[in-house]
Order: C-alpha cells, then structure tokens, then sequence
C-alpha cells in the first residue's frame, strides 16, 4: 500500500479549475517530485494533501485513510507536514519557540527534546540563534527552520513547497543535498520544485505538471533523458 | 506636590481597570483581527455577576472574582460561537457591525427588569474601607487590591502567553493562522481561549470598578470599552504591553486632565491623545507596522 495516494482529485478556485483529475502516489521512504511551470498546479496539490483546500471530487488517502472531511489541524496530526512556500516562519516568535510549534501534536517532552536537539545537530546555526526572533534570520537559516519545525513534528511524509525559492545556487545545493539526507533517515518526501534539474537529481521519482493536469511521469533518472522534459523544463535548447 | 502624587494615585487605579479591559481587546483583534465592541459590556456584565456575588450571596472575595471570571468566560465563547465565528470568512464589516450589535443586545437586554433592570444599583464594598495617609497622600485600600489584583493578572497573562503550549499556539495563530494549523493547531479552539482570557479579565476590571466607582449600570460597559478600546489603539493594537501601557497613559492624562483643567473635559482627552497618536504614529506606540497577508 502506497503512504500517501491522489486519486483524480479535481481542485476549484471558486469556479476556476486549478487542478484536472489529478492522480498521483508517494511510497514509503520516496522522494517523489512535482515539476511544471508557474502556475501549473504544484503548489496546489499540496495544500489539498495537507488540508487548507478541500478537492471537489476525488480521494486522498494517507496510509489507506480517506482524509475527504478531516480538518486541517487533524490532517497535520495524522503525520502530513507542509514545509509551505515562502517558510511560514512565525517570525514573531523565538527560533526555539517555531521549534516547539513543530512539535505542538506531540506531548513527551522527553521525546520533544530529542527531536529538537536532532535538528540542531542537522543545522548548528538554529542551535546559536535558539532564542533570537525567527524574523531576524537570513532566508537560508529560515528554510532551515521550516524544514526542522516540520521534522521535530515526527511526519510520515514531509511536502517541501519550492524550498529553493529564493536562495543563492551554493544554499539550493546543500539544500538538496539536506533532503536526501533526511529522506535517507526514513522521512518520506513529496518534493514541488521549479529547479526542475535539482528536483530530479534528489528524486526517485517524479511527475510533470501542466495548466492542472498530469502530463508525464516516471523515474526521475528517465524523465532526466526524456528530450521533452529537457526542452521545457531543462533548457536544454538543443534538445 | 501632594495634590499631584494624589492624581497620579488616582490616575493609576483607573488606568488598571482599563488595561484589564483592553487587554481582551487587543488580543482578541491580534487573533481574528476584529475590534470585538461587545467587550466593553462583558466587562459590565462582570460587575453585575460582581454585585450578586457580594449583595445577596455575601461571597467572600475571591469567590466573587472566580464568579465574575468564570461567567465572562463562557459568555465571549458563546458570543464567539454564535455571533462571530458564523462570519468568519465573510467581510470584515459584516463583523463589525455585528459586534455593535452584540453589544447593544447585552445593554438593553440585560436593562429588562427581568434580568439586571433599567436603573443604578449600588455596588456595596465588599470589604470595610481602610485609608492610609501617607505624607499627605491617600490610598485607600481598594486602591491596593486594584494594585495587586491587576499585577497579578498580568503576570498570569504574560505566563500563560509566553510559557505554555496554549500561549505558543496564540502567538503563532496571530500571526500566521494556516500556518499554524499546519502545525496541528485547531485555530477555532485557539480563538475560543482567547475571547475567553479577555472576557476573564474584563469580568476582573467589572468588580475592581464596581469595587472602586460603587455604582452600576446596564450601559456601564460603553464608556470604558471605549476608553479601553482607544488605550489599546494608543498603545498598538494586537501588541499586549502596548495595552498596558495605553490603558495606564489613559488613566493619567483623563485623571490629570480633570484635576488641573476640568471634569468636563475628562471623557475628551482620550480621544485628543488617540487622534494625536493616530496622526504622529498610526500603529501606535509599541505597534509593528505589518503587511495584511492575504
């Protein structure tokens, strides 16, 4: 059984259709990208996955549950973690404190402490501005932040909404080379990205997006050689 | 000198009352961003409970605040739950208008003679009135338990906003409610919490003024609601010392104001010193400007 699977979900803004009968799934200890223009669908998909919209038919199932009319909150406690566009750091709040916010499902402290520290030996940076207002950090020190606030959450599957967005090419390298290393310490990944190369050199696998709706899939390594993935979202000119 | 020392003394015992009054204001507004109009009669409504509890059951003091505290608490989250949370996600002026007219059903409801009646009751001091005179300043006893009672609330507040999980997930709604239901955070229950952690100190304010200006009344709530409201604009809306502060700027300058220049002026100040504020610094005193997310 597949951890998290999207059966033909159809998705409206009011009464435009942003996502068409969209299906896709993310295996246990995958990291399965989602690539396509702006304004294809991405981002989309991953707030019907987490909750914040509700797709007007089909099913999204977690681990064989049917999450059609679980709210928002119970979603999140049901081990989906979005890691959204933009951060969503509280920046008004203490590194520490966007931390514990993570952690807001879980209930032994005991065990809270342990993931923090878990995150702080990923990102000793975190750990030296603990107690400095998450608004004060550089934006590579808030993607960091936002991905160890969804990780001390201990989620089945982690959604990264374009975690490159807005970082310098040495910061997005390490970035990905972070996502592999959580993904290699158990942690399921469903991974939206416009760097397209970098989303398909992590991934496993991978799907492609267009104006709503799924236009090609595959193994990411295939999909890296498919000439019309390199024309449109490579730019690869000769291909 | 005296006479000043003694204004300030007086000035502080209203501007206390105050600040537990806008404290729900400005956390209520910090969360659903909505100026919640009725607050300024829970708070009356909280006198009253205040009144029955000394009057005619004679409950020793702390009982009469836990009675007040207790009742304020689940009016705001009925209020919030039948009135507010319906509109929701509807424009922002539909719940405006719907919290003035919250407000005006608790004055003229609670006016019938069947619940509180339409006249001034007075409020009986609950304890005997004890007046030290110090260098020529009095303080009363009153004064004190206005002192003490206020300070520890807001040491209350300020941990249960800043070192429980319940105050983490207030923060992180106000600023950013999707993201933190993400986070697991049921924003309703959070929101629920929050009108009633205003409303308990509202319902605090209601006795310590009947305690202090032994006389209530029905429509009692909307002066200082609005004195209340405008100290948490002059401080920053959504900004909780900044409530503080505005409340205690309030009570000095309406106190001052009716010392040196005249009563009639009183109720003027507040507005002169919001309009000012307004002018020189819209976001208030402590406020953060901050971009409205959509």
């Amino acid at each position: 059984m597949m951890l998290l699977s999207v059966e033909h979900i159809n998705v409206f803004y009011d009464n435009i259709r942003a996502l068409h009968d969209v299906s896709f799934t993310v295996g246990k200890g995958e990291i399965v990208s989602l690539i396509g223009a702006n304004g294809a669908g991405k981002s989309t998909i991953l707030k019907a996955v987490s909750g914040i919209l509700k797709p007007r038919s089909g099913r999204i199932l977690l681990a064989g549950k049917d999450l059609g009319g679980v709210p928002q909150h119970r979603i999140a406690r049901m081990g989906v973690s979005l890691v959204p566009e933009g951060r969503g750091i509280f920046a008004n709040m203490t590194v520490r404190d966007n931390l514990e916010m993570g952690a807001f499902t879980r209930n032994s402290r005991e065990e809270i402490e342990k993931s923090v520290a878990e995150v702080f030996a990923l990102f000793p940076q975190l750990r030296e501005r603990a107690s400095q207002s998450a608004g004060t950090l550089s934006g590579g020190e808030q993607q960091m932040l936002a991905i160890g606030r969804a990780m001390v959450a201990k989620p089945a599957v982690v959604l990264l909404d374009e975690p490159s967005m807005g970082l310098s090419p040495l910061l997005v390298r390490d970035l990905f080379f972070l996502i592999r290393e959580i993904n290699q310490a158990g942690t399921t990944i469903l991974l939206v990205e416009q760097n397209a190369f970098m989303a398909l050199s992590v991934a496993h696998r991978a799907y492609v997006l267009e104006t709503g709706a799924i236009v090609l899939s595959g193994n990411a390594s295939d999909l890296r050689s498919d000439p019309k993935v390199r024309a449109a979202y490579l730019g690869d000119v000769a291909g | 000198m005296e006479y000043f020392l003694q204004q300030v003394i007086n000035g502080l015992q209203i501007g206390f009352v105050y600040a537990l009054i806008a404290l729900g204001y400005t956390m209520v507004y910090g969360i659903v961003r909505l100026i919640n109009f009725a607050h300024g009669d829970v708070f009356m409504i909280g006198a009253f409970i205040g009144l029955y509890a000394v009057e005619r059951y004679q409950w020793p003091l702390t009982a009469v605040f836990v009675s007040a505290v207790v009742g304020c608490t689940i009016l705001a989250v009925l209020i919030e739950q039948l009135a507010y949370r319906p509109l929701r996600h509807a424009p922002k002026i539909a719940s405006l208008i719907t919290a003035i007219g919250v407000s005006l059903f608790l004055e003229y409801f609670t006016s019938l003679r069947q619940v509180f009646g339409p006249h001034f009751y007075s409020f009986p001091r609950p304890f005997p009135v004890v007046r030290w005179n110090w260098h020529g300043i009095l303080v009363t006893n009153i004064q004190a338990v206005i002192f003490f009672v206020t300070v520890f609330c807001l040491l209350l507040l300020q941990f249960i906003v800043f070192r429980t999980k319940m105050g983490r997930a207030m923060r992180a709604v106000s600023f950013d409610y999707v993201t933190a239901g993400l986070m697991g955070v049921n924003v309703n229950v959070v929101i629920s919490f929050t009108f009633g952690l205003g409303a308990a100190l509202a319902g605090v304010g209601g006795v310590l003024y009947g305690i202090a200006y032994p006389q209530v009344n029905t429509f009692m709530g909307f002066m200082p609601g609005l004195k209340a409201f405008t100290a948490a604009v002059l401080g920053g809306i959504g900004n909780i010392p900044g409530a503080v502060l505005g409340a205690l700027i309030m009570g000095q300058s309406e106190t001052m104001v009716s010392a040196y220049v005249s009563s009639a002026y009183r109720d003027g100040i507040a507005f002169v010193i919001l309009i000012l504020v307004l002018l020189w610094k819209p976001t208030g005193i402590l406020g953060t400007p901050r971009t409205e997310k959509v």
